[in-house]
C-alpha cells in the first residue's frame, strides 16, 4: 500500500540540490541568451569567462590575488567581530553606556562606507593597516547593535538559577551566558562575512596592488569585462565554499537543541 | 544527606517594590519572623501575589533589597538547592548535563547521576535536549537537579504548577518519596491548599495584601498518610475549614 502512495513522488523527486543546479542552468542559460541577443564585446559569454578564469588561474595570478583579499578579509572579520562584540555586549549590560553611546553607535552605522576608506586611507596612508582599519571600522557597528540585542536578551531566570546552583563565572559564561549569545553571534558573523568581502573588494580596489578588489580596478580600466566576471565567479565561488564548509555545519552545531 | 544543623532563622522586617512609571511603591512582605527547624518540610501558603515567591527569593540571597536579616547559623557553605516555578533547565544542555552542571567537576555524586535519573522515571531522556521533552518530564529534571545536590536546604517554589492533575499528583508523591529517603530541610510555596497539606509538616499561611503570617500549623500525618487522598483531604479540612 504504502509503495504505491509514494512510488509517483518517488520517481519524480528531484531534491533540494537538484532544483538548484536546474536554477543555476537556467542563469548560465539566459546569460548565454542575453550575449547572443547584445552580441557586444562587453557582455562576454559563459564560456569566455571560464576561458578567462582558466588563464588566470594556469598563471596563478587568481589564487595568489584570492589569498590576498581572503587574508584581509580574514583579518578584518576577526577584528570587527571582537570589537564590535565587546561593544555590544558593554552596551546591552550597562544602561548608561548604552544611553550615552547610542548615538554614536547610529553616526557610524550611516557613515558611509566610502567615507571612512578615503579617510583611512588620508590618514593612515595607502598602507595595509588602513585597508583593515577601513573595513573593521564598517562592520563594527553592525556587530555592536545585533550583540547588543543579545545582551539585553540575556533571561534573568537562567542567571538566577546559575547563582542558586553556585555556578560560578566561568562555569556560567560557558554554560549559560555564550549559549544565548550564539545565535546572535552567529548572526552578526554571517551578515558580517557578507559585507566585509564587499568592502575589502572596494578598500582594494583604491589603496591596494593585490588582491581582487585591486585585479578588479585594472579589467575596469581596461573594460575587461571577461576579466571583472572571472574574477567575481571565482570569489563567489569561493565564499560560498566557506558558507557551507565552515559557517553552515557550525550553525547547525550550535542549534542542535532546539525543537 | 545531613539536615540543617540549625534552625534557619527568617526576619524580614519589610520589603517594598519601588515605583516603576505609573505605578507606586508597593509594600509586599511586612513583620515576616518564622524558623525552620532543621529536617521539617515547610509549606508557605497564601493568594497568588501575596509575595510568597518574593520571600523564597529573599532566602535564596537573590533579592538582598530588603528590610531584615537570614540567619543559616553561620553557615556560610550551606549545600542548598532552588526549584523554581518553570524548570530553568539549559535548553542547549541534555537533561544528564543539566543535572551534572550543578556538581563540580570530578565531584563523586556525578556517579549518582543515574540512580537519581532512574528514580524520576528520566533513565530513556538523559540525553534528550529539554525542548524534546514534556514539561512533566522537565519538571522530574529539576527535581533531579535538586537532589543529586544532597542539599542540606531545599527551596521550591510552586514547582508543580500548570501540570495535569495525575501527573502533579505523581510528582508530588515522588516528592515525598525523596524525602523521606533522604531527609532535608525544605521550605516549599504553594498557593495550592491540598498540595500544602500533603506535603508540609508544618504550613505557615500567608495573608494577602502586604503578607504576613496569619497562621501556623503543624501537619501530623505520616509518609504512608500523604500519598492517601481521604487522609489529606480531611486534615485539609481540619486545617483550612475547607476542601
Amino acid at each position: 500500500m504504502s509503495q504505491a502512495v509514494k512510488a509517483p513522488s518517488e520517481r519524480f523527486k528531484i531534491g533540494r540540490v537538484g532544483w538548484s543546479l536546474i536554477s543555476l542552468a537556467a542563469l548560465v542559460l539566459i546569460w548565454q541568451v542575453a550575449t547572443l541577443i547584445a552580441d557586444s564585446r562587453y557582455l562576454p559569454g559563459p564560456a569566455a569567462v571560464v576561458h578567462v578564469m582558466i588563464r588566470e588561474a594556469e598563471t596563478g595570478a587568481l589564487w595568489s590575488n584570492i589569498a590576498a583579499t581572503l587574508i584581509r578579509v580574514a583579518i578584518s572579520f576577526v577584528v570587527a567581530m571582537f570589537i564590535g562584540s565587546a561593544i555590544g555586549l558593554a552596551l546591552g549590560r550597562y544602561q548608561k553606556a548604552d544611553i550615552f553611546f547610542d548615538s554614536w553607535l547610529i553616526f557610524f552605522l550611516n557613515l558611509p562606507a566610502l567615507v571612512i576608506i578615503v579617510l583611512c586611507y588620508i590618514w593612515f596612508g595607502l598602507t595595509e593597516l588602513a585597508a583593515i582599519t577601513a573595513v573593521a571600522v564598517n562592520k563594527i557597528p553592525n556587530v555592536a547593535v545585533t550583540m547588543r540585542e543579545g545582551a539585553r536578551s540575556l533571561s534573568k531566570d537562567l542567571n538566577e538559577m546559575a547563582f542558586v546552583y553556585r555556578f560560578g563565572k566561568w562555569k556560567t559564561l560557558r554554560h549559560v551566558t555564550v549559549p544565548q549569545l550564539a545565535p546572535f553571534f552567529a548572526a552578526a558573523a554571517r551578515s558580517g562575512l557578507a559585507l566585509v568581502w564587499k568592502i575589502v573588494l572596494v578598500v582594494e580596489a583604491f589603496g591596494r596592488s593585490e588582491g581582487v578588489g585591486h585585479q578588479l580596478n585594472i579589467a575596469f580600466q581596461l573594460f575587461d569585462v571577461s576579466m571583472i566576471l572571472a574574477y567575481a565567479l571565482a570569489f563567489i565561488i569561493v565564499v560560498q565554499i566557506i558558507e557551507m564548509a565552515i559557517l553552515q555545519p557550525l550553525l547547525a552545531r550550535a542549534s542542535k537543541w532546539r525543537r | 544527606m545531613a539536615a540543617l544543623a540549625h534552625p534557619l532563622r527568617v526576619r524580614v522586617d519589610s520589603k517594598v517594590f519601588p515605583a516603576v512609571g505609573e505605578r507606586d511603591a508597593t509594600s509586599v512582605l511586612k513583620n515576616i519572623s518564622f524558623d525552620v527547624e532543621p529536617g521539617s518540610f515547610v509549606v508557605l501558603t497564601g493568594p497568588s501575589g501575596c509575595g510568597k515567591s518574593t520571600l523564597l527569593n529573599i532566602i535564596a540571597g537573590l533579592d538582598e533589597d530588603y528590610q531584615g536579616s537570614i540567619d543559616f547559623g553561620g553557615n556560610k557553605s550551606l549545600r542548598f538547592a532552588f526549584v523554581f516555578q518553570n524548570p530553568r533547565l539549559l535548553p542547549w544542555r541534555t537533561v544528564y548535563e543539566n543535572i551534572a552542571l550543578v556538581l563540580p567537576k570530578n565531584d563523586p555524586r556525578i556517579a549518582n547521576i543515574p540512580e537519581v535519573l532512574e528514580r524520576v522515571g528520566l533513565t530513556a531522556a538523559a540525553n534528550a535536549y529539554p525542548e524534546m521533552i514534556s514539561l512533566g518530564m522537565q519538571r522530574r529534571a529539576a527535581l533531579a537537579r535538586a537532589f543529586i545536590l544532597e542539599p542540606e536546604f531545599l527551596l521550591m517554589d510552586e514547582p508543580f504548577v500548570s501540570l495535569d492533575d495525575p501527573t502533579a499528583q505523581d510528582l508530588r508523591a515522588l516528592l515525598v518519596e525523596l524525602w523521606s529517603s533522604r531527609p532535608t530541610t525544605v521550605l516549599f510555596v504553594t498557593h495550592d491548599r491540598a498540595e500544602s497539606v500533603m506535603l508540609g509538616t508544618r504550613i505557615l499561611r500567608l495573608s494577602a495584601g502586604s503578607a504576613n503570617i496569619i497562621e501556623d500549623v503543624k501537619v501530623p500525618l505520616s509518609v504512608a498518610d500523604r500519598t492517601d487522598r481521604d487522609k489529606v483531604h480531611a486534615e485539609q479540612k481540619r486545617i483550612f475549614g475547607d476542601g
